[in-house]
């Protein structure tokens, strides 16, 4: 099977094809440089994405925390993931790095919080 | 309240927190940090996305994380800031006019001053477009700021004009939020936003990137319904015949950003017509003595590292420029040619400069296969090829005080792009 990408490697934004037999690919045409090859390779066979986004904080100076995924998922998992995140609301305070939820989406990675929020009534002026 | 301080910086995004935590540490004890916002961050609070400080923590971390990590900085050197405070003025003689709740209207002398206000979104006005002004048009930052920090959605059926970064980042964040992006339109035959954002943000999900478009005609009165786009040539004019109309309730604008300077220019500082920033000299002082400016209020960055070597920079020359003073006197222009736009800064004296010297810059088109040129006066001393060069992407030389030491009666640095 022959897959057309765009590599992300530099602003050249080459367009690779990559030839996929089974669960590895045998040949990556297009490229200009060793990135775009070990890119396709990467991107055809098992695509990561860290997923960011931002659930409801209770009690909080804001009403927000922004999440991300601890590390990369499985891209065809963003939507289930997206979709594990929508009715969460958490409590404040929240930390940096706190669990928000654990192994989403049966990746086994956990979402964490990326801001501090404080508990509303500590609001700093 | 009156108070003076050492240094004053006007704004607690990365620029100001860089700069005062920089500052800090070559010894100055007597800072403070002026914002506007609820918090310190700035602008990186609403970019939750991650990609940032790759090259400062060695590490991809999100907006907020990034910011954090200036944020205690600032707190464990026990830096002064005030929030939700606002700078009305700052007189030649650094006096600083603010308000917030607090303390009212008040005002504090500074012995030095660091602007570092950040940008603008160029808004719909700037473009232009007929039609009435109906409700679902937004700049992409104010939709971001909307989805990831307060919480509302501002559309279900969205086009977006603009390929910037901020516009290819909140084409995923709608989609995911579950809103449908039907096209992103840009009036460049080039995206301006990144590889990685084009391949993540709209083909991941399938969005169109129609590149040489723009939007000619939006319609609706109350609410957008609908926008129509046409092809434009090769002089952005849009073709007759090629329009197409497109349902939508939501237009969103990604369409540049302009250094917010308004306080600088009450000062009466020269500004740069290229960047809409103020002119700087090698240690990020403006035309005003004292006065320095890093950051996107200096000229607009794609990546928040070079924000933070920049304002370490200005923060450093800022707390050498109260410890003993700044040389005057003839400094080496440093001239953009060839297909460069500017440069920052753009003159050197080379007696107050560090032993290695960033110059940064932008070019205005696309270049393959080209030179980055330096020249001291006629003399050619750097000659670097580089596979391509593009206006989103900021460049830079690195140039040795030693050797502009050693040559006396240098009158211009010249950078410029040589093609092949």
């Amino acid at each position: 099977m022959r897959k057309e990408l765009t590599c992300i490697g530099c602003p050249m934004g080459c367009q690779l094809t990559a030839v996929v037999e089974g669960n590895e690919v045998v040949s990556v045409e297009g490229n200009t440089c060793a990135k775009g090859a070990s890119y396709a390779k990467k991107e055809c066979i098992a695509p990561q994405r860290t997923v960011t986004s931002s659930v409801r904080v209770e009690g909080g100076v804001l009403k927000m925390v922004s999440v991300k995924t601890a590390e990369e998922i499985p891209k065809e998992k963003t939507g289930s993931c997206m979709k594990a995140l929508k009715d969460i609301c958490v409590k404040a305070p929240v930390h940096i790095g706190d669990i928000i939820l654990a192994d989403v989406a049966g990746t086994g990675v956990n979402i964490i919080a990326t801001k501090n929020i404080d508990p509303a009534e500590r609001a700093l002026a | 309240m009156r108070k003076d301080y050492d240094i004053v910086v006007i704004g607690g995004g990365p620029a100001g927190m860089a700069a005062a935590a920089s500052a800090r540490e070559s010894g100055i004890t007597n800072i403070l940090i002026l914002e506007r916002d609820r918090e310190l961050g700035g602008i990186l609070n609403q970019c939750i996305h991650n990609g940032f400080g790759l090259h400062t923590f060695k590490e991809e971390l999100t907006g907020p994380e990034y910011a954090a990590r200036f944020i205690s900085k600032v707190k464990e050197a026990g830096i002064d800031y005030m929030l939700n405070t606002m700078v009305l003025d700052i007189s030649p003689d650094k006096e600083v006019t603010a308000m917030n709740r607090e303390e009212g209207l008040f005002t504090v002398r500074a012995g030095a001053v660091i602007l570092a206000m950040g940008c603008r979104e160029r808004p719909r006005g700037a473009l232009n477009i007929p039609g009435y002004r109906p409700a679902g048009i937004y700049s992409a930052g104010t939709a971001q700021r909307l989805v990831n920090i307060e919480g509302f959605l501002p559309g279900r059926e969205v086009v977006i004009l603009g390929s910037g970064d901020i516009g290819l980042i909140m084409a995923r964040r709608m989609t995911l939020e579950g809103a449908k992006v039907k096209v992103v339109a840009e009036l460049m035959p080039y995206s301006g936003g990144l590889k990685r954002n084009i391949v993540q943000c709209l083909d991941d999900f399938g969005i169109p990137l129609k590149l040489s478009h723009t939007v000619i005609d939006i319609d609706g009165k109350e609410r957008v319904k609908g926008v129509t786009l046409a092809r434009v040539d090769e002089n952005r004019k849009p073709i007759p015949g090629t329009e197409e109309y497109i349902p939508c309730d939501t237009l969103l604008l990604s369409v540049g950003l302009v250094p917010e300077n308004e306080l600088t220019k009450g000062m009466g500082i020269d500004l740069m017509r290229a960047t809409s920033g103020p002119k700087v000299n090698e240690s990020m002082e403006t035309s005003r003595e004292g006065v320095f400016a890093c950051g996107n209020v200096l000229h607009v960055h794609d990546l928040v590292d070079y924000v933070t070597q920049e304002s370490e920079e200005a923060g450093k020359a800022a707390a050498r420029y109260i410890k003993s003073g700044l040389k005057r006197g003839a400094a080496v222009e440093v001239e953009a040619a060839g297909g460069v736009r500017y440069t920052v800064p753009s003159s050197i004296q080379p007696e107050n400069a560090e032993d290695k010297i960033v110059v940064r810059f932008r070019v205005g088109d696309v270049y393959k296969d080209s030179w980055i040129s330096v020249y001291y006066d006629k003399e050619r001393i750097l000659h670097r090829k580089k596979r391509i060069m593009a206006p989103g992407e900021m460049e830079q030389v690195i140039l040795k005080k030693e050797e502009l030491q050693k040559r006396m009666g240098l009158k211009k640095i010249t950078i410029t792009i040589e093609e092949a």
